[in-house]
């Protein structure tokens, strides 16, 4: 009896305090908003934004909705998540097995880089790549084409566009591809397990890739044809680039500094990841014959992806929400479009601050789960 | 294959080998020093391309000549294990040296040689370096923020004295040994706390009063931070104690509220703070911009140290729990006594990393309007007398910030070395 009452008492204070708050809360905010004459629900979403947006991925202009209004801030983020992650990763990954590398001076410069950029702040950094990097670019009409037809200009960097025709025959080919690789894959290992034989995969994979596309070409009617950004003049002294394809310095800055900046965290998780190996494996696979490419394949990096992917995903979910501080240099992601414009015009503070938090809260905890799916799918299964 | 053999270096012509490598790589290392301090191009008569790729083949070969395994020198010897150990190597290493000697001039000029110091106007900034004159104009804006000029010497005092007091630990005294740690999580946030309220907001004792608004700078950072770091750590480990309890409610609310704030980006919990909290308040009730962050942020980290503080409780052995229960010990006294001084021994270290991001996301402050050092920085930009300074700004603080942090970093991980070694 006694041990029940000590169990149950503690709760029951816990959850009396935490209800007492919320109601307190709730209380007050219906007072206030009572008073200012709004009414809480999610209506306004159907309402017209009347708002324009810099730089969306899907068409938008101020006689859509708010909701949609939404959905453009939203991808806006993901790209730049996306974007950022992709480029870290690799920037890590190289910094990473650089800080191993026995060169001294390679392995001085990698960790002069993680020391330098790790040490300063993000914000402080995208502020650095947008207002002073970028902004010592040329005007569009002083710009020197790269490769002949690439544009780097202090209004962004512009690229030709890709102008597809029929593009699901070429969609469905990829996929039809990558369904034939695994196939391959799962037949090549089957066929070294019971008969000692490999299979070129990788080539063969490469192989597939380039070939069935490029048939698609040929027979299917893909075409592929460029749009090229061309300098046209506005008055006198103001030209832009109009065609083409154009990224804007704020999505540059962006993802220059998430990139650079996260790479540092993801460079330290690579080195521990492979420095965690212990040295006898790495002995134990060369005495039984593997070349040292085939060590790091098939030895090492099995085992240190282990260590490396937990503390890399929680770098990718940093990276993600940093991505929030788009709102400094007014890249228009989900903070500055909704929970900043949208906000303002229709003053809903509650509604759109806790959708805003919402969506980052189930992007995180999307991720978190897959990767956390995959952990468990890699850990070591003993027997 | 015999004829490749004479390139091949080995120790019977050690010497030769040594003197032609090594004046091929001096070459190639003078080649890019001169062009890159000098602008004096040696290789003029080359076609453009030649003269660009030169150095690099000839460092190459020079690298490749000197690549004598067990030479016999102590010093060659260590430099082909370290910098030389195969043409990929080699490759990277020049790049790297003459990256290097290509980007000191550029940046010598621009810190030291073209910049300027002198005077008190944009004016006087006339060469083509940094303008360090913006950066001293601009100083105390950036260090104090908007508080006037002449009541600086109490943010100065309160900061020596907070300085001060913070070193009262290191008093050997036994006796006081005892109330060290009440001292540190009660007293000293409590002084703290009167000093900030009365001498650098004033207000009282003659002294005038300035609001919060007026705050502002370097000065900002180092309160927002040290009253988060005092709040969140608490919370923090209220938090993770949540987390690991035995009952269901305790645990599930922690749960769910550390997830909660380590699921939101910071910039929106401090949107929260701004416009959504308010609402929450009766209407007669104000509460000050500065404070409202400092308990967003407070909370916000305290989810993050809930779970650094929760990897210590989980390291420590299941023996020491057993053993309090088996003295008889409640679960506060276990706690108190026993259990948290060792879990918090372990997280030091990640305590420290904490904080140190933490006061990396001060600048964030500037979405609710509170100018830190990067918000003024941001201001001064603006400022139509001083337009044009920004690279200087940005690199001002970011060299600020730069030695904070990696004072700091450096400081948790040799605390990190020191509790591994210890345990």
């Amino acid at each position: 009896m006694n041990v029940k009452v000590k169990k149950i008492v503690p709760q029951l204070i816990t959850l009396v305090v935490v209800i007492l708050i919320f109601g307190f809360f709730t209380y007050n905010a219906q007072i206030n908003m009572d008073n200012r004459g709004i009414e809480f629900g999610y209506g306004f979403l159907k309402q017209e934004s009347s708002f324009d947006v810099q730089f969306s991925l899907i068409e938008y202009d101020g006689s859509h909705s708010y909701a949609r209004a939404y959905l453009v801030g939203l991808l806006n983020t993901l790209l730049v998540a996306f974007l950022g992650i992709i480029i870290s990763t690799i920037i890590g990954v190289v910094v990473g097995i650089a800080r191993l590398s026995p060169n001294y001076l390679i392995e001085r410069s990698a960790a002069f880089y993680v020391e330098f950029f790790r040490n300063i702040p993000l914000l402080l950094q995208i502020f650095f790549w947008y207002f002073a990097a970028l902004r010592a670019l040329p005007l569009p009409q002083d710009s020197e084409a790269m490769f002949g037809v690439f544009y780097l200009t202090i209004k962004g960097f512009f690229m030709p566009r890709f102008i597809w025709e029929n593009l699901d025959v070429l969609f469905y080919s990829i996929i039809a591809v990558i369904i034939s690789i695994i196939l391959i894959r799962n037949y090549a290992k089957k066929l070294q397990e019971n008969e000692g034989k490999q299979l070129p995969v990788f080539s063969i994979s490469i192989g597939l890739f380039i070939v069935l596309p490029l048939l698609t070409f040929l027979f299917a009617g893909v075409s592929l044809s460029f749009e090229l950004p061309v300098l046209h003049q506005l008055s006198t002294t103001s030209f832009v680039y109009k065609g083409g394809l154009g990224i804007p310095p704020e999505l540059i800055a962006l993802t220059l500094a998430l990139a650079l900046y996260t790479a540092t965290f993801i460079a330290e998780c690579v080195r521990a990841g492979i420095q965690g190996i212990s040295k006898g494996q790495k002995e134990a696979a060369a005495s039984i014959g593997l070349t040292p490419n085939q060590v790091l394949k098939l030895v090492i990096m099995p085992q240190a992806l282990r260590i490396i992917i937990p503390p890399t995903t929680n770098q990718y979910l940093n990276l993600t929400k940093n991505s929030s501080l788009a709102a400094a240099i007014a890249y228009p992601d989900l903070v500055l479009v909704f929970a900043g414009t949208a906000l303002m015009q229709t003053g809903r503070a509650i509604e759109i601050v806790s959708i805003t938090m919402f969506t980052y809260l189930s992007i995180s905890l999307s991720i978190s789960l897959l990767m956390n799916w995959y952990n468990k799918k890699i850990a070591i299964k003993e027997k | 294959m015999n004829k490749l053999n004479f390139l091949k270096p080995n120790k019977e012509n050690l010497n030769t080998y040594l003197y032609i490598g090594s004046f091929l790589f001096f070459i190639a290392v003078l080649d890019v020093f001169l062009g890159s301090f000098f602008q004096i191009n040696i290789t003029s008569f080359l076609p453009n391309f030649v003269g660009f790729i030169l150095p690099l083949i000839l460092g190459v070969v020079g690298l490749h000549l000197i690549r004598i395994e067990f030479s016999g020198i102590p010093k060659l010897d260590l430099l082909n294990k370290n910098i030389n150990t195969n043409t990929f190597n080699a490759v990277l290493t020049l790049l790297i040296i003459f990256v290097v000697i290509k980007s000191i001039p550029p940046l010598m000029s621009w810190f030291i040689i073209d910049a300027n110091i002198a005077g008190d106007t944009k004016e006087a900034c006339t060469g083509s370096g940094a303008c360090w004159t913006y950066i001293k104009i601009w100083l105390r804006r950036f260090i104090y923020g908007m508080y006037p000029n002449e009541l600086q010497w109490r943010i100065n005092i309160s900061f020596f004295l907070l300085i001060a007091l913070a070193f009262v630990g290191l008093i050997p005294s036994k006796k006081l040994k005892k109330f060290l740690t009440l001292y540190y999580v009660i007293i000293y946030p409590i002084i703290a706390f009167i000093l900030i309220y009365y001498l650098i907001s004033g207000g009282a004792f003659g002294l005038e009063w300035v609001e919060t608004g007026a705050w502002g700078g370097l000065s900002l950072t180092f309160i927002v931070s040290f009253f988060c770091l005092i709040f969140c750590f608490p919370v923090g480990m209220f938090l993770a104690l949540g987390r690991r309890s035995a009952l269901p409610t305790v645990r599930y609310i922690s749960v769910g509220f550390i997830e909660f704030w380590r699921g939101v980006p910071l910039i929106t919990v401090l949107f929260m703070s701004s416009v959504m909290f308010p609402m929450f308040l009766p209407e007669d009730f104000f509460m000050d911009k500065l404070v409202r962050v400092i308990i967003a942020i407070s909370l916000f980290e305290a989810a993050y140290v809930a779970e650094v503080i929760r990897g210590g409780l989980q390291a420590l052995p299941r023996g020491q729990y057993d053993a309090a229960k088996s003295l008889g010990m409640g679960y506060w006294k276990m706690h108190i006594f026993v259990i948290l001084p060792q879990a918090l021994k372990l997280v030091i270290p990640g305590i420290a990393n904490t904080f140190l991001a933490l006061v990396k996301d001060t600048p964030l402050i500037f979405v609710v309007g509170l100018l830190e050092i990067v918000g003024m920085l941001n201001l001064a930009k603006t400022n139509p007398k001083w337009l044009g300074f920004a690279m200087e700004g940005y690199v001002f603080a970011a060299i600020i910030f730069w030695i904070i942090c990696y004072a700091m970093s450096k400081y948790s991980y040799n605390l990190e070395l020191k509790y591994k070694t210890e345990r």
